[in-house]
């Protein structure tokens, strides 16, 4: 075995080891924190890159695994392991590199930050655990470091912690993605009690393999529905929370309230994907079925249908919001619908692709946005931006290549990679409204982008108007230090190119993934539904931007306070956009209303039933001691003196009979023989 | 190692100890101070040898004294440890020196408390090392007198309603599990553990009640249940399980913190002890009759309890619900090996699954509980006896080592992986789920409110704008931070390792699913 195969846990624990000395280090040393985090993310990176290499060297499709044991239970041992196959490979290169680039930029985003140090070692943390689910060969330990990232999204989501919404927002992300951690952890309980094993290969024995896929898939559970598809149901469950799909998709948002370099690394790269890169890593399950040749199962449908519904709905909010993160944030939403969409239509290839690709332009965009909110002294309001494109200019150009890849404009990354689902969608045998959600969920993308790019970077700066509102003393937006352009110049980059991995004529991407070499020739193209779709979309982000351009471009608003272009053409349908279709107040009345009222019950119930019968109980109690008590008193000791009472006035009775005069005792004796006699006399008369 | 007994020895220290801090520490608090100390950790080290010793395969009683003592009773004095009863020795001995480390806001009648604090562990000791009913109960309750005056004399404000509360409650359960237990005896004319678990498997137990209780028109079947019920009762008020809970938040809130400590750490660990040395051994075949309804029990004590935390103000309150919620996985897990499976091998590991996971959390859960209630009294001491959720608000800024050794606790306690909790709980968990799916489907919702309560705690009290009230509080001194070291190093030991404890419980475990196939 290879000996990066053997020495793989390295890429994870390297920062898991930063993360535990800077947690040890003194508040203020920055340098060293920084130092050790870089240091360490890029021999992550470097390990990454080896074991790619020796992937694509070696191109077999069987994953090389290392599995140990962990604990004993009964005389079976739990084991788990870590992986090496393609999935593996892509994955962690685009972790550790996307986490490298948010490292150098956090040194300049933070540098003013007095928890500088605590920031690096939560990041490092988090690199670490997110390195970790991708390497795992076991449900169990991808679990495990599922919730550690989860803990970490926390941690930094709520960094600003003297901010009672950060504090809200942190507790709301960890709680909602919680819930579907809940069906995950059953499903994996399940999945454990079903193969006997949650690791994912084990040499024909791991649960992703033959023997207990098939063993799974013939199996009914009581409602009819197979166990394979109940476990595939409730681990998928488990993703929605942590990629935010609809209805879980509340956390994300919200989650923005952490320092930007997060919302790149975690909150659209990397942790968000964590869900999608799970269905990719049990695909297996999901796409199990028993004997019958049907075209989808109904875990996959599932995982289609909730994709292609937030790939909509999260788009149309983003339509209607101001602030500029949290355009981004609904945007990572519905592309992550977009990822869930191609998984359950095409694949693991095709959903896989658009992860790595928006993990390249989704993070250049956060750390674009960043750049402009460092710029504009912490300044997150679209309205109060505008003229940008003069005085930042790297960050401009960097933008523009960000947005337009996510867009969908030709030949940009985002293009092929959408392309490749909106095709899959439209081969799909089941129903054609995916295919056409998606194609409308790709307008609205590229009018909402054109939309906040206008606002930001277009027409006159508004920064200075908002003045008297209080924002300090007026200051002019300034580009940001090359510490922090530098990342975004090299994501840019690969915002532009990394597309060409995976065009139809050179299908490097799809081939990579299934192990086989692939082939270059312009015929992809030829293939059915390829140039159709290809065109159609093409057509949409046309309109898209072009749409968007003709409301906000070339007319922008003119003042911070201007309403909305939509909002004066369709003031209803636009309030229940910027209000996010209401679900949050939605929760609010119901499960969090529910929750409340049921905990008051609880402690009702506690203070007053359980409570109450103990009350009632000891009151019984006091009750028959009272009762016994004035027994006592009344029956018992009454009866007792008057017992004592007849007994001694008896006594006093018969004592003046003894008094000790003898003469009396004589007169008695004297009488008693006298009756004695007359009593025989009478007697023997008769 | 034969030439001493242990295991009488070990009972012996923290006696000795008792009796040492009252008359030496009679006039010096300090000197009394530093003598508990003393032999707490003496009985740690004694219990770390005895773990040394101990032979982690073998799974059945070790370093065992049988003396006869009253023959005609069917008393003998027989002591024994297996890996439970290693696991709760070792829980104990951590937990008191912990406790007492905690006792540091206690400033009168101190040679008193810490010599009190003594002859708990002394009876904790005992209970966990006694195999006759005889002299296992008098250390049972031998645990439950100075429990009542540590509450009674150095507790809040209520503190007198609480102890009482505490006592007759106790009491009440004790009374039935002794009824039961004489049953018991002037049927089989048995006091030992052991010999009435043998006779159970075998079926005898069931006709020696048949025949000794004949007189009466009551089935032996019927009379089984009744008895099970009397030592149910002893043990689920001792855990507790809802419905019998009640004096619990009280008692855990008016007590001091270092007793606190001590209940929720090694006292409410006897209940569960007690399930698993005698109840489950000895009514297997009674406890399966009404099994479903235990599980429900189970839940019911998860999912309220839980819920009733998430409705407290105080921090000791809602600690002491989430208390009860951790120990009704336990529940869960105990009540689910109840599952007949016959011979399935298959089962038969989720069994052990279950068992070792119950065990695991026992140890975790009175470690990180501990701790918990460690860190109120650390914050009582700083804020002058205020605890409740809303009296605080951005400690972090203030104290941020405070907040970060403290969230290591609460994450603990949430379940999250790589600290001690998770792997207790996905041990039940696993092993529950084939054996009792829908009850373990419920109660994952207890984990999804333990979350709920315990960042609620982190928000209200750490984060936020600083209440400008506690602007100059102190963070953690040196010395406490040394102090609190060992038990989150340990944390952070058994969620990684946990191998480390497994490994001497899983033989234990694997001889009582052996046992429970009759």
């Amino acid at each position: 075995m290879a000996w990066i195969v053997r020495h793989l846990w390295l890429i994870p624990v390297l920062p898991a080891l930063a993360a535990g000395l800077t947690a040890l280090a003194k508040q203020r040393s920055r340098r060293f924190a920084a130092t050790l985090a870089i240091g360490t993310m890029s021999l992550s990176l470097l390990l990454s890159v080896c074991a790619f290499v020796h992937v694509l060297r070696g191109g077999s499709t069987s994953p090389e695994i290392v599995n140990f044991r962990w604990l004993q239970y009964g005389d079976t041992w739990l084991r788990l392991g870590w992986m090496l196959n393609p999935l593996t490979a892509v994955m962690l290169m685009m972790v550790s590199l996307v986490s490298l680039m948010v490292f150098v930029y956090s040194v300049g985003y933070m540098a003013h930050d007095n928890n500088f140090t605590r920031f690096f070692c939560f990041l490092s943390l988090f690199a670490a655990a997110m390195l970790g689910l991708v390497i795992a060969n076991s449900l169990l330990l991808l679990f495990m470091c599922w919730e550690l990232v989860g803990l970490t999204s926390y941690l930094l989501i709520g960094f600003w912690y003297h901010k009672p919404a950060a504090a809200a927002a942190a507790k709301k992300a960890f709680i909602t993605t919680r819930i579907g951690d809940l069906a995950f952890l059953i499903g994996m309980v399940w999945l454990y009690s079903q193969a006997g094993t949650l690791l994912f290969y084990n040499h024909g024995a791991g649960c992703m393999e033959g023997s207990a896929l098939l063993h799974l898939a013939a199996q009914t559970t009581s409602v009819g529905m197979a166990v394979s598809t109940g476990i595939a149901l409730l681990i998928f469950a488990g993703a929605m929370g942590k990629s935010g799909q609809v209805p879980l998709h509340v956390w994300l948002p919200d989650a923005m309230e952490g320092p930007t370099p997060v919302s790149a690394l975690i909150h659209a790269a990397t942790m968000v994907a964590a869900g999608v890169f799970l269905v990719a890593r049990v695909f297996p399950l999901m796409s199990v079925h028993a004997g019958l040749a049907i075209s989808a199962t109904t875990a996959l449908q599932a995982v289609t249908w909730i994709g292609a519904i937030t790939a909509v709905f999260a788009a149309l909010i983003a339509v209607a919001q101001d602030d500029i993160k949290r355009i981004l944030a609904y945007s990572t939403i519905s592309q992550l619908g977009y990822m869930m969409l191609g998984l359950g239509v095409g694949g693991v290839a095709v959903g896989m692709f658009h992860l790595i690709t928006h993990a390249f332009f989704k993070s250049l965009l956060f750390l674009g946005a960043g750049s402009v909110i460092h710029g504009c002294h912490e300044e997150q309001d679209i309205r109060r931006m505008g003229g940008l494109r003069k005085l930042m200019p790297i960050t401009f150009a960097t933008y523009g290549i960000g947005m337009l890849a996510l867009c969908g404009f030709p030949l940009f990354s985002g293009f092929w990679s959408k392309d490749a689902i909106l095709h899959a969608a439209s081969g799909w045998g089941i129903s054609r409204t995916p295919f056409y959600l998606g194609a409308f969920g790709a307008l609205l993308t590229a009018f909402y982008m054109t939309r906040q790019v206008c606002y930001v970077f277009f027409g006159e700066s508004r920064l200075a108007a908002s003045e008297h509102q209080g924002h300090g003393a007026p200051q002019t937006p300034h580009e940001s230090p090359s510490v922090m352009t530098a990342p975004l110049t090299l994501l840019a980059v690969f915002a532009l190119l990394l597309g060409l991995l995976g065009t139809p004529a050179w299908p490097w991407f799809d081939a990579f993934l299934s192990g086989v070499p692939a082939s270059f020739s312009f015929a992809g193209f030829l293939e059915h539904g390829v140039l159709p779709v290809m065109l159609s979309s093409t057509v949409i982000v046309f309109a898209g931007l072009g749409v968007g351009w003709w409301l906000y471009g070339h007319r922008p608003a003119p003042n911070a306070d201007a309403p909305d272009v939509l909002e004066t053409m369709q003031p209803q349908a636009f309030h229940l956009l910027r209000r996010k279709f209401f679900v949050d107040e939605l929760y609010q009345a119901t499960f969090i209303r529910w929750n409340t009222w049921f905990a008051r019950v609880s402690n009702w119930l506690d203070r007053w039933i359980w409570g109450g019968a103990v009350w009632i109980t000891s009151h019984v109690v006091l009750g028959l001691s009272w009762l016994a008590r004035s027994t006592d008193t009344h029956v018992v000791n009454t009866g007792f003196d008057e017992g004592c009472q007849t007994v001694s006035s008896g006594g006093r009775l018969l004592s003046r009979v003894q008094n000790g005069s003898a003469q009396s005792y004589l007169r008695l004796l004297g009488a008693a023989f006298a009756l004695l006699v007359l009593f025989l006399l009478w007697s023997g008369v008769r | 190692m034969n030439l001493l007994p242990p295991i009488s020895l070990l009972t012996v220290v923290p006696l000795v100890g008792a009796l040492a801090v009252l008359t030496l520490g009679r006039r010096d608090s300090r000197m009394a101070r530093t003598l508990a100390f003393a032999f707490a950790f003496l009985a740690l080290a004694v219990v770390v040898v005895l773990w040394h010793w101990f032979n982690p395969t073998a799974g059945g009683l070790q370093f065992e004294e049988v003396h006869a003592w009253i023959p005609a009773l069917g008393v003998e004095y027989h002591v024994g440890i297996d890996g439970l009863g290693l696991l709760m020795l070792l829980l104990s001995a951590i937990v008191v020196p912990m406790a007492m480390a905690a006792s540091s806001r206690i400033v009168e009648r101190v040679p008193l408390y810490f010599s009190l604090m003594l002859m708990l562990e002394a009876g904790l000791f005992g209970t966990f090392t006694a195999l006759n009913f005889f002299h296992w109960f008098l250390f049972w309750e031998l645990s439950l007198i100075p429990a009542f005056f540590l509450i009674r004399l150095w507790g809040g404000v209520q503190r007198a309603a609480a102890a009482t509360q505490f006592f007759i409650y106790t009491m009440v359960g004790s009374v039935a599990l002794l009824l039961a237990f004489l049953a018991l005896f002037l049927c089989t004319g048995k006091f030992d553990f052991m010999d009435l678990a043998t006779l159970a498997q075998s079926g005898q137990l069931l006709s020696s009640l048949a025949s000794g209780f004949a007189l009466h028109s009551l089935t032996a079947g019927k009379v089984g249940l009744l008895l099970c019920f009397g030592a149910f009762l002893g043990f689920a008020v001792k855990v507790p399980l809802i419905p019998f809970h009640t004096w619990l938040p009280n008692a855990y809130a008016e007590a001091p913190a270092g007793v606190t400590m001590l209940l929720t750490g090694t006292m409410s660990k006897m209940g569960v002890y007690g399930f698993l040395r005698i109840l489950l051994p000895i009514f297997y075949a009674q406890l399966r009759e009404v099994r479903t309804g235990l599980l429900w029990l189970a839940v019911a004590t998860i999912v309220l309890s839980a819920y009733a935390a998430l409705a407290q103000k105080d921090l000791k309150r809602i600690f002491a619900y989430s208390s009860i919620n951790h120990l009704g996985y336990c529940m869960l897990g105990i009540f689910s090996v109840l599952k007949w499976t016959g011979d399935n091998p298959a089962l038969g590991v989720e069994k052990a699954a279950a068992l070792n996971g119950v065990f695991l959390q026992m140890f975790n859960h009175g470690l990180t509980a501990a701790t918990l209630f460690w860190f109120v009294a650390l914050l009582e001491k700083r804020s002058g006896g205020l605890r409740g959720l809303d009296d605080f608000g951005g400690l972090r800024k203030v104290a941020p080592v405070f907040c970060g050794m403290m969230g290591i606790a609460l994450f603990s306690s949430l379940g999250l992986p790589g600290l001690n909790e998770f792997v207790g709980e996905f041990l039940i968990f696993k092993g529950t789920f084939p054996l009792a799916s829908w009850p373990t489907s419920v109660s994952t919702l207890g984990l999804l409110l333990t979350a709920i309560f315990i960042l609620t705690i982190l928000q209200r009290v750490f984060s936020g704008p600083l209440n400008s009230k506690w602007a100059g509080m102190h963070d953690l001194t040196l010395s406490e931070r040394i102090a609190l070291a060992p038990p989150l190093v340990l944390m952070f030991v058994l969620g990684v390792y946990p191998q480390l404890v497994l490994g001497f419980t899983n033989s234990t475990v694997m001889q009582l699913v052996r046992h429970l196939r009759f």
